[in-house]
């Protein structure tokens, strides 16, 4: 068994309930256990970022320095805090000046950080530590006919933090291959689906979104994995809107890869939160399994 | 965007101080980091855009033509006040922060909805924010990080 300090990030509360849950539900197969930082705070993410520069980095601050506490590494599944958490970490370690100043601020809360914690995805740690080979042996379930588009998004793979290829990432591609399912060629992999802007400028995101899934479906997708909580919300929640204003009908439920390795371990659908994906995975799973049987 | 990136730069060597962080064009950044991997010369423009849309909140600059400066003026808010982000609460904090526009486009307004709706029968978006354990840790921790940097 394998143990890491486990940030869910905000999203895995809400938005992005069923990947919370299904990285919790697919944690003991794996021989791997996620312990949730005590009173974790929000990491911050792109938007501190942008109106305050340095008070964002206190506010990442906080969580790594609950994090090193537990001398473990790391993870989170949100690629957003994935990027947030490295940088402020890469800032506190570069400017040791700032990390007086911010440790000055954390020990109001008898916090302090050391610039000790490595902070990691989960994509990383299912890869690399659990390993794909693992992953296949304790598969139950193939997902035998399953033509998926592996999506990446921006922040798992960009800026680099860990050693994941910037331009051909294949992390998830193997992941997905490992269960049995088959991830397409998906030329914008790693392309970006307009992050939260599509709160603020969906007019100019849509499309973006729309090239994302005729890409998927051009390359003869059924459905769409991604590690990214913003990735899934704009795929699948705004896929009815793109239909709409491009005059399509794309129906490509968008699994978070959890999701889909958990259905391949042979976990329940429940304690995957598939019901909580918009586009429902119904059709495509059901078929799946009629092919599988049939053969 | 009013300016694209390489024009933003150029100004910026030109000291076209106050055009640039009146302008809305850093506010457009997706911060997808594409351009900071590809720049031959290790120019970071997704770093510059943070470092821009900071600048210009510091210096009391308001931009037109966009929203993106509210909605993300909400989900600071939002950790402010409750230490992670509650989502409902921080959209409805948005919209409410940008009424004006949506009455000045009803249409669109109604057009959100369904989303939003969506999100919420599949339990994706709870109606009651609730206040995280670490929240008031977390204002305490930020009101003496101002107090050391001299900021109010």
């Amino acid at each position: 068994m394998k143990y890491y300090a486990y940030y869910p990030g905000c999203s895995a509360e809400s938005t992005g309930l069923g990947y919370g849950m299904s990285a919790q539900a697919i944690a003991a197969p794996l021989d791997i256990e996620l312990a949730e930082i005590e009173d974790w705070t929000c990491c911050g993410s792109t938007p501190y970022g942008s109106l305050d520069e340095e008070e964002a980095v206190v506010v990442a601050a906080r969580n790594l320095a609950l994090a090193e506490k537990t001398g473990l590494d790391m993870v989170t599944p949100c690629s957003s805090c994935y990027v947030t958490l490295s940088k402020a970490n890469m800032n506190l370690k570069e400017h040791p000046g700032l990390l007086a100043q911010v440790n000055e601020a954390l020990a109001v809360a008898n916090l302090k950080y050391e610039g000790g914690v490595r902070v990691r995805h989960i994509v990383d740690v299912l890869v690399n530590d659990v390993t794909t080979d693992v992953i296949a042996s304790k598969v139950r379930d193939r997902l035998e006919g399953l033509k998926v588009a592996p999506y990446y998004g921006c922040q798992l793979v960009r800026p680099q933090y860990d050693s994941e290829d910037t331009e051909f990432p294949g992390s998830l591609d193997r992941l997905v291959n490992c269960l049995g399912a088959e991830a397409v060629d998906f030329p914008l992999k790693a392309r970006c689906c307009g992050g939260s802007l599509t709160l603020s400028e969906e007019e100019s995101t849509l499309p973006l979104i729309h090239k994302l899934l005729k890409s998927a479906a051009e390359h003869g997708a059924r459905c769409i994995a991604t590690p990214c909580p913003l990735c899934q919300t704009n795929l699948d929640a705004y896929q009815g809107k793109v239909n709409g204003k491009f005059g399509t009908r794309y129906n490509l439920p968008v699994f978070f890869i959890t999701q889909l390795i958990g259905l391949a371990l042979g976990l329940d659908d429940r304690a995957l939160g598939l019901n909580t994906l918009i586009v429902s995975p119904a059709q495509v799973l059901k078929q799946m399994r009629e092919v599988k049987s049939g053969a | 965007m009013e300016y694209p990136p390489r024009k933003i730069i150029a100004m910026i060597r030109a000291g076209m101080r106050e055009e640039v962080l009146s302008s809305n064009s850093m506010w457009y950044c997706l911060s997808c980091y594409l351009c900071t991997c590809r720049c031959p010369r290790g120019v970071k423009p997704t770093e510059l855009a943070h470092a821009l849309e900071s600048l210009a909140v510091r210096n009391g600059y308001r931009v037109s033509g966009t929203s993106t400066p509210a909605m993300y003026n909400s989900f600071v808010s939002s950790i402010k006040r409750y230490g992670r982000v509650p989502e409902f609460s921080m959209m409805v904090r948005y919209y409410l922060s940008i009424v004006p526009a949506l009455l000045a486009h009803p249409l669109s307004t109604i057009k959100m909805l369904p989303v939003g709706i969506k999100l919420w029968r599949h339990k994706r978006l709870s109606l009651m924010p609730v206040k995280a354990k670490g929240a008031d840790e977390l204002t305490a921790i930020l009101r003496k990080f101002r107090e050391i940097r001299g900021v109010s």
